[in-house]
């Protein structure tokens, strides 16, 4: 479910914006710190934390959107791909003289420690307000999406870029606004994820490969698609790890490939290229 | 412009000299000289085919660990080593091609990463072949074709390593500089237009493949043999990042990239690491970032701009 929340905001950075962001898990990673930070620090309590950490990566993430990533979108996919490595490294470093090399520790409050009952049994209370907050989340954004204004004017702007501006849409701003959902995404997921994915230096490393997946087997922009392949995911890798763990996380690579063997392009509805 | 033959005898002295410039530096040498190869390697992929993709340390792992366990197992003969650990990685690519070869742009980087993660998780887990996590240790090698014994000040090691790397780059030169090379450099450019022309572009594309990954191998092979050792981390994405830097940093589809940017790399990490281990990440992140902004060409761009300048003014 985590899983979904970092992929979707990718979903929507690469396929709204067909930007190669690797860089995405250093978002989720800055929200996770940032929730960390405020929680130890100032003493904040858990959600208003991870409000403030969403809005302070969003912003960021627009800044850099502003002064950074425009300049490269109609750059080659190396150019792409080499930025957001430097743009991991550079955050690594910074974490890690910040913050140090071991995972955050994060104190959940009392509300989400501990199991809770809803009917068919007792469950932990994080796990079962993860998967709430995802599928609200998966809900909202497909409002938001495919009914809203704001939606449309996104799915305009990448479809036809000049034709969009033409109508008088202001692209620069549509996909500004864009990458702040996205990176606010990714920072929600990774500050609300913190307890299941720990937060340190690495992160942005280790899990980039599981978002991508997520977002390449559902097609790029397939928001929806995201949802279920993330979804598959958790369930297909649990259950691996559960009964066969000395095979590890072959399987679930294995399978991918296959799965982008006979759908290369993922579940993505083809619209026209 | 500069008759390549002219550069080419550059790198040949250049290869000849540093043991006699910097003859306590052997080690260095004959690490620089294998990644330049591995970066070499990449660059008929990246520079040439336009294919970016992260997994090249797969290719040199499998290298690594066919030569290493083929040395402890079987003969410890290094040129047999190399064989094998090219053509163990060149098996690999032409497995893995059938997937990879799909798709592109992000789908393709997703696939590539998930390849150096499934060998990396395959060696990790095959602890009796592989020794897992602490690496395939006590290998030792016989002379080389007999003769050459390896001896503890690394000279042979550098001269074998070099060898290795001058012909392997006459190699790479003649695969570069042939129809088939141009042909590549087509596909990277317009494969639309490829396709078109009637241009066999998948199998170009698998043939590219698999001559990169067996220059890999070889350099994986190499590896394994000088530092009698193989590390689990010779098989992960930030070593395949590293190399993808270094070729960067010297300029990709540059012909000479490889050979520049793999020894600046070397050279700035002994020299940064010693002096500031904890920043490293940080440099090289602000000279990705740099290189992306200002020199997208890398190093060997930044140089042919210089000397056209120059020669200019001489006008």
């Amino acid at each position: 479910m985590i899983l979904y929340l970092l992929a979707v905001g990718l979903s929507v950075t690469l396929g709204l914006m067909r930007f190669i962001n690797l860089a995405h898990g250093v978002f989720a990673m800055a929200g996770g710190y940032l929730t960390v930070t405020a929680m130890a620090r100032f003493g904040i309590p858990f959600l208003p934390s991870v409000a403030l950490a969403v809005v302070l990566v969003a912003l960021a993430g627009m800044l850099l959107e502003r002064f950074l990533y425009r300049r490269l979108y109609q750059a080659p996919i190396l150019e792409q791909v080499l930025f957001s490595i430097g743009l991991i490294f550079v955050s690594i470093a910074i974490a890690r003289y910040f913050f140090g090399p071991l995972a955050q520790p994060i104190a959940l409050p009392p509300w989400l420690s501990g199991p809770v009952d809803i009917g068919i049994g007792a469950f932990p209370a994080y796990r079962v307000f993860l998967i709430a907050v995802g599928a609200m989340l998966a809900l909202a954004i497909w409002a938001a999406v495919e009914r809203s204004r704001f939606g449309a004017s996104i799915r305009a702007a990448v479809d036809n870029r000049r034709m969009a501006e033409a109508v008088g849409i202001d692209v620069n701003r549509v996909f500004m606004i864009s990458f702040g959902l996205g990176t606010a995404l990714a920072a929600l997921g990774g500050s609300l994820g913190a307890d299941l994915l720990p937060i340190y230096p690495g992160y942005p490393n280790d899990y980039l490969v599981y978002f991508l997946i997520v977002v390449a087997v559902a097609g790029l922009g397939n928001l929806r698609g995201a949802f279920f392949v993330a979804l598959a995911f958790g369930i297909v890798d649990t259950t691996v790890r559960y009964f066969l763990p000395e095979v590890g996380r072959v399987l679930i690579f294995l399978l991918v490939m296959a799965v982008l063997f006979h759908k290369p392009h993922g579940f993505a509805p083809r619209t026209e290229a | 412009m500069t008759s390549t033959r002219a550069l080419d005898g550059l790198v040949l002295a250049a290869l000849v000299a540093f043991p006699l410039l910097a003859p306590g530096y052997l080690d260095l040498g004959t690490r620089m000289v294998i990644l330049a190869l591995c970066a070499m390697s990449l660059d008929l992929l990246v520079g040439y085919c336009g294919l970016v993709m992260l997994g090249h340390a797969a290719f040199f792992g499998t290298g690594a660990y066919a030569a290493g366990i083929f040395a402890l197992r079987a003969w410890d003969e290094p040129l047999a080593g190399l064989v094998v650990g090219g053509a163990a990685a060149a098996l690999l690519a032409v497995m893995s091609g059938v997937v990879l070869l799909r798709s592109r742009r992000l789908t393709l980087i997703m696939l590539s990463l998930a390849t150096v993660l499934l060998v990396q998780e395959a060696a990790n887990k095959m602890t009796w072949l592989t020794g897992g996590a602490d690496g395939l240790q006590g290998i030792s090698m016989g002379p080389v074709a007999g003769l050459f014994v390896f001896d503890l000040l690394g000279r042979v090691s550098y001269v074998y390593a070099a060898v290795v790397l001058a012909l392997s780059f006459l190699a790479f030169r003649t695969v570069v500089d042939s129809t088939f090379g141009r042909s590549l450099v087509g596909i990277r450019e317009n494969e639309a237009r490829m396709h078109a022309l009637g241009t066999p572009v998948d199998a170009r594309l698998r043939t590219a493949l698999v001559i990169s990954a067996t220059l890999a191998g070889i350099a994986g092979a190499l590896q394994a043999q000088v530092a009698e050792f193989v590390a689990l981390n010779a098989v992960s994405v930030e070593f395949s990042g590293e190399i993808l830097i270094m070729l960067i940093l010297g300029g990709a589809g540059r012909r000479y990239g490889a050979l520049l940017g793999a020894p600046v790399y070397v050279f700035m990490q002994d020299y940064l690491a010693r002096e500031d281990p904890t920043n490293w990440y940080l440099w090289i992140g602000l000279m990705l970032l740099a290189i992306v902004f200002f020199a997208p060409g890398g190093l060997t761009a930044w140089l042919a701009g210089l000397a056209r300048r120059v020669r200019r003014t001489h006008e």
